[in-house]
């Protein structure tokens, strides 16, 4: 039944990615995203780890997509003729796209020696507690600079978005 | 058949190489913007998977901030994305090419 949930889950994610880059319209592309997203909190349900599905779905379903969302609203991007892609593109990024899929899944076949089933190791990831005790105790360090890190993309993001209509050398 | 560790690896090399793909393929920004976050959530499934795999929990703390950094890197992205609209009037790369020659 697992199994069966999770092809289910593998091939909806999948396919809402190709539609990512496939679709024409960018909102249409938004959207797909979303519930690519909502797709990889599932497989991560599946792998027991609950607290970053709910993570998955809050930080990126609902304040990056919205974020996606607003700003192709407030760019206004559909009007004026599009040129279609060049069939060399085309060509180069399929062949680019085969290659890397190769690279990586050769990667996965080989690297991994275990039967790995998932009965076999206890599910460490299921619980609130365990997040607290290696985030407070082992990373408490990487916290505070994720902290700062914050902070600073804030600051940024303000100082980009100012316009500087006062200063004549900023530009 | 039971679903292993191989799948979640396959899964996520699939996702990667999507959003690979749409990086590549793609002209419009936000799109291109959209592919490389989908090749950091595909990062994301194989790290849970192998913490998930392994009984340690260091991977599913890494993907917390891959989680945070991921946001700060979409709202920089995105303003920079909106300056650069402001100035050049348009978001299709082929149309910035002012470091070409």
């Amino acid at each position: 039944m697992a199994d069966l949930i999770f092809y289910i889950f593998a091939a909806f994610t999948a396919g809402s990615a190709l539609a990512v880059v496939l679709t024409k319209n960018t909102v249409a592309a938004a959207l797909a995203l979303l519930l690519c997203l909502v797709g990889v909190a599932g497989i991560f349900v599946l792998l027991d780890a609950f607290l970053l599905a709910a993570l998955m779905v809050f930080v990126y379903a609902g304040a990056v997509v919205a974020l996606f969302l607003f700003i192709v609203m407030l760019l206004d991007v559909q009007g004026g003729v599009r040129k279609p892609f060049k069939k060399a593109t085309i060509v180069s990024s399929v062949f680019a796209f085969i290659l890397l899929l190769l690279g990586l899944a050769s990667f996965a076949h080989k690297g991994v020696q275990t039967t790995g089933d998932l009965g076999a190791a206890a599910p460490v990831g299921a619980t609130l507690k365990s997040y607290g005790e290696q985030l407070f105790t082992t990373y408490l360090l990487p916290v505070q600079i994720v902290g700062f890190l914050l902070l600073i993309a804030m600051l940024g993001v303000i100082v980009l978005s100012k316009k500087f209509e006062g200063l004549e050398d900023i530009k | 058949m039971t679903v292993g560790l191989n799948e979640y690896l396959y899964l996520s090399a699939v996702l990667f190489a999507i959003g690979f793909f749409g990086v590549l393929l793609r002209k419009n920004t936000l799109v291109i913007y959209m592919c490389l976050e989908l090749m950091l959530v595909a990062s994301t499934v194989a790290l849970v998977a192998f913490s998930r795999f392994n009984g340690t929990m260091d991977g599913n703390v890494f993907v917390f901030f891959i989680l945070t950094v991921a946001a700060a890197e979409v709202a920089v992205g995105l303003a920079i994305i909106v300056a650069l609209f402001r100035r050049r009037q348009t978001i299709q790369v082929e149309e910035l090419n002012a470091l070409k020659n």
